[in-house]
């Protein structure tokens, strides 16, 4: 009875392989290094020149490297520690990066952590745990965005854009203010009231209206519908996010992670940097957008051809690649844009990016349209004074209104980016950090050492305690605790979840309280040995009855942990996902899988006599039989006596 | 080899009051530290700056403390961290932003925290070599949200715990262990509040584990009671509980020692940061075993639970036909 069909056996096996196939990349360990890239815009690739210089570089530096490598991802110096690794990164951008802003070199030089793990685990998404800050060191932020700013913006332009509609619709009113409310319109008479009602409800479907009078004033009273109102936000969030992204990957960070955190929050976290105040100010820089016409006289396009830069022009690349002449005067800057959406060209369907400008600025427009009709206007994108001409369409007519189409030559996708560069240029809405932690690398390591050591010497002794106390089935026990540490460990690189210091603690803590459910098992077999059960039916109703009360208990247990996981940020749900996951794999491995070794063991064994589960003390045999310390004896004989001859203890 | 050798059930019933009355007192007593003292928040809740330094050799805790106080400090908070190398400083949030440590943050236009700023001031001087390897900022509405989530944290344990044993076993025993337990938790905090031990996330993760985990203790036990009362019949109800425990003291006693060498060894290896972590299981761990079995099982005893409360009593005909006046 004491047996497992094949494919529990079998289960048990799959599931202790994967387990130890994906736990293996993190005995591997990784070593930090120094990466070498090209951005993306550049034409220039890393090759051996770069190579060769690095390693000159670092020669010169009397610093000690482990291996330099280069491949289609460019330059991998290694290092032996993280001391080693920052100062290196020093001395390799000195070497590389000649330029005087380093944003205009070709290179990017960041710090990485590489695996040591073969190739072949990383090919089957076999990865080690990924290390929170904490343990690694490196820069976290929490930014929380203005919403309310971001509200007073949209509402200022949509207050602009009314304003200027109902002038050219001719609808006369005697005053548009912003209030906290909205915007509040007031009217003379009815009929016109009316008139800009049906306005509001036909061009602006963001906004909702109230009607209302004060004494003999006719008021409307407009506002951001909730919806809209989400949207907006939803729109300063991911535009915010989106230019984080950009700012990041431009300056070489590798493996950063830009995460929105509730509503209004957004977590940057940076492994390995350690200068938050140059990360600050990366982030949150304004950029700004430039409308300009192209040079494209006669006399300025021989000029262009000869490689001169003609008079009153300047020479910027273009997104797309190459660079174009344009005036060095500005039309319009990116203050009138209000808005920038992707969609399609509502005759021809090609994709399209439409931008609304506000009342100034569409009449800026309208006369710069109709001057300049066939000819290009370039849209800028200007950080820290250098300029990026984003796209440069053909004005095809005159265009008033403030509705402007950008369309032609473009994919959806490159359409949305377009947008989304159109509109994040400067931050959506502004940021506040609110939350702000450096790890030094030192430290994260230091971290590691303690969280582990203290882990492992937890395990030993918990180890020692049961296989002294419990002989066979405290290895059993032991066992499978092992292998519930190892499947924790899998599941955690399999995932991968954060690692984070209180992580670790959740690790030791969990093992701590999965010895519980063997425990139980095999105090609950003691007893019914105890009670005069025979060695196999004492095994069967040990599991049996322990299954309910290991349920339960683990069920508490794991509502609390669900509880921090649903309420915890930062340490407390790294503490929480380790601690769910945990409890998790401690019911499977300390039921099913020490219940697979004992059958493995004892389940085949037709006349069994004895369990090694340490003394069975028996309160009447206590005189009568001096058991040999450390095993039970308790035949199929006695236990029958023991039955004839009294109450059992147990049933 | 067995630990326990125990012929009779031993009367823990008996003792219910007295255990009952050591628990009461503890418990006031805990709440006066809690409403006299208070917890010492650490800034994750409150707001503010933590640093920590190191150093080549020993830093000077003066050094830094009478640059903090001639920066405009009035009692800056300085310490060891680890080693007399590490320094550990605390600042709460109008301290860290007085002019002489902030610079201009771009994207929000306003003035924060700059680390090398204070660096300048503060760190160098403790010592020469002072450099920083951990800074912590947080904004004081930051702090606020953690406590407000930490409160609702607690009730949706307690709620969880309380809807879970109601199912699996009865009203009383959900009420039993919740008071039994969430007693534990205000003891943990007591403890904290008198030795004013900072109040950190671990520690608050700590106390809502340990919640989760005492609260085994008394499904052991009542498990292990419904048993009995299906079994026994011939038993009384203080009868019951007696063998219940009785038979799984063991158990506990075996179990709880594991999971404290754990801890124990997380108290010792596991360095400052996991201290107040290692400490507060400590403290849950103990109590936990104390409250839940011989807390709780009083008070279901008290709240009179009965054979029938587990034991689904065949449908009994009214004698009275349904009459009722």
């Amino acid at each position: 009875m004491n047996r497992y069909s094949t494919w529990k056996y079998i289960l048990i096996a799959v599931a202790v392989l994967a387990g130890l196939l994906y736990a293996l990349p993190n005995f591997y360990g990784s070593t930090p290094a120094v990466q070498v890239s090209t951005r993306a815009t550049s034409a220039i690739k890393v090759d051996e020149v770069a190579r060769a210089k690095v390693q000159a570089a670092l020669a010169a530096a009397k610093i000690e490297t482990t291996g330099i490598t280069l491949d289609a991802h460019g330059i991998r110096a290694r290092f032996k520690d993280e001391d080693t690794q920052l100062k290196a990164k020093g001395t390799i951008e000195a070497a590389l990066i000649t330029e005087k802003d380093p944003e205009d070199s070709p290179y990017t030089v960041a710090l990485n952590l590489l695996s040591n793990s073969p190739d072949w685990l990383s090919s089957i998404h076999a990865l080690p745990m990924y290390l929170g800050l904490d343990l690694r060191g490196g820069v976290h932020f929490l930014y929380q965005v203005d919403m309310k700013q971001a509200l007073t913006k949209r509402l200022d332009s949509l207050a602009g854009d009314l304003r200027s509609q109902m002038r050219s619709k001719n609808i006369r009113h005697t005053g548009i203010d912003r209030t906290p409310a909205g915007i509040v319109i007031k009217f003379s008479s009815e009929p016109v009231r009316s008139q800009a009602r049906g306005l509001i409800l036909d061009s602006f479907p963001e906004l909702a209206v109230v009607e209302g009078n004060e004494g003999t004033e006719l008021k409307l009273t407009a506002s951001l519908k909730p919806e809209s109102e989400r949207k907006v936000q939803e729109n300063a969030i991911t535009q915010n996010i989106a230019t984080f992204n950009k700012r990041l990957n431009s300056s070489g960070v590798a493996e950063a992670v830009i995460q929105q955190q509730g509503l209004d929050r957004i977590v940057v976290e940076l492994p390995g940097v350690q200068d938050p105040g140059a990360i600050k100010n990366l982030l949150g820089r304004t950029a700004s957008l430039e409308l300009r016409m192209v040079c494209e006289s006669p006399d300025e396009l021989s000029a262009a051809a000869a490689g001169n830069v003609p008079f009153g022009c300047e020479k910027f690349p273009a997104k797309t690649g190459g660079f174009e002449m344009v005036r060095k005067r500005v039309e319009l800057t990116g203050d009138r844009l209000t808005d920038a959406q992707p969609g399609f060209d509502s005759q021809t369907q090609e994709p399209a990016v439409h931008l609304a400008l506000d009342a100034a600025g569409a009449n800026t427009f309208k006369y710069l349209t109709a001057e300049n009709i066939n000819k290009r206007m370039a849209i800028l994108l200007i950080e820290r004074n250098k300029g990026e001409v984003v796209t440069a369409p053909v004005i095809r007519g005159e265009i008033g209104g403030g509705r402007v189409q950008i369309s032609g030559r473009m994919s959806s996708a490159e359409a949305n980016e377009v947008a989304i560069l159109l509109r994040s240029g400067a931050l959506a809405a502004p940021m506040e950090i609110v939350e702000e932690r450096t790890i030094g690398p030192s430290q994260g390591k230091d971290n590691i050492d303690k969280g582990f050591h203290s882990t492992w010497v937890g395990f030993s002794l918990i180890a020692l305690f049961m296989m002294f106390y419990y002989m066979l089935f405290g290895v059993i026990s032991v066992a499978s605790l092992g292998v519930n540490l190892l499947f924790l460990v899998a599941l955690l690189s399999m995932l991968q979840a954060t690692l984070t210091l209180p992580g670790i603690a959740a690790i030791a803590l969990t093992l701590g309280m999965a010895i519980d459910a063997n425990v139980l098992i095999n105090e609950r077999i003691r007893e019914e040995l105890r009670g005069g059960a025979t060695p196999q039916a004492a095994i069967t109703a040990g599991y049996e009855r322990a299954f309910g009360t290991i349920l339960d208990s683990n069920v508490t247990t794991l509502i609390a942990g669900l509880a921090l996981l649903i309420f915890g940020s930062g340490a407390i749900r790294g503490f929480a996902v380790v601690h769910c996951l945990g409890i998790l794999t401690s019911i499977f491995s300390s039921v099913v899988v020490s219940r697979g070794l004992v059958n493995l063991i004892y389940g085949s064994r037709r006349k069994l006599t004895k369990l090694s589960i340490g003394q069975v003390w028996k309160a009447d045999a206590d005189q009568a039989v001096a058991a040999p310390q450390g095993t039970a004896a308790v035949s199929a004989a006695k236990a029958a006596s023991a039955v004839a001859n009294k109450k059992p203890v147990g049933n | 080899m067995e630990f326990f050798r125990i012929r009779r059930d031993i009367p823990f019933m008996k003792h219910a009051l007295v255990f009952n009355v050591i628990s009461i007192i503890t418990f006031i007593l805990a709440v006066v530290f809690l409403v006299t003292r208070g917890l010492n928040y650490s800034i994750e809740y409150t707001g503010g700056v933590v640093i920590e330094a190191q150093y080549a050799q020993s830093a000077s805790l003066t050094g830094v403390r009478d640059a903090l106080v001639k920066a405009g400090i009035g009692e800056p908070q300085v310490q060891n961290f680890g080693s007399s190398r590490n320094l550990i400083i605390r600042l709460a949030d109008k301290d860290a932003n007085i002019p002489a440590f902030t610079a201009l943050d771009p994207a929000s236009k306003k003035l924060t925290f700059n680390a090398d700023k204070f660096a300048a001031v503060a760190i160098a001087a403790g010592g020469p070599d002072g450099k920083i390897t951990r800074t912590e900022v947080v904004g004081p509405q930051v702090g606020k949200e953690l406590a407000s989530d930490g409160a609702l944290a607690l009730l949706l344990v307690v709620i969880g715990i309380m809807g879970y044993l109601a199912l699996r076993f009865e009203w009383k025993f959900s009420v039993a262990a919740i008071i039994a337990n969430m007693h534990d938790v205000v003891i943990i905090l007591g403890f904290f509040a008198f030795f004013q031990w900072e109040f950190s996330l671990s520690v608050l993760a700590a106390v809502l584990a340990v919640l989760g985990y005492s609260v085994n203790e008394s499904v052991v036990v009542f498990d292990r009671v419904r048993e009995t009362f299906r079994k026994r019949r011939a038993m009384s109800v203080p009868e019951v509980i007696n063998h219940a425990i009785t038979g799984t003291i063991s158990r506990t006693i075996i179990t709880h020692g594991c999971t404290q060498l754990m801890v124990t060894s997380m108290l010792i290896f596991g360095g400052p940061t996991l201290h107040y972590f290692a400490l507060a299981l400590t403290i849950g761990i103990l109590f936990g075993i104390y409250s839940s079995v011989l807390v709780a099982s009083p008070i279901v005893m008290w709240l009179g639970i009965s054979r029938g409360d587990l034991i689904k009593p065949e449908k009994k005909k009214d004698v009275n036909g349904g009459a009722v006046v």
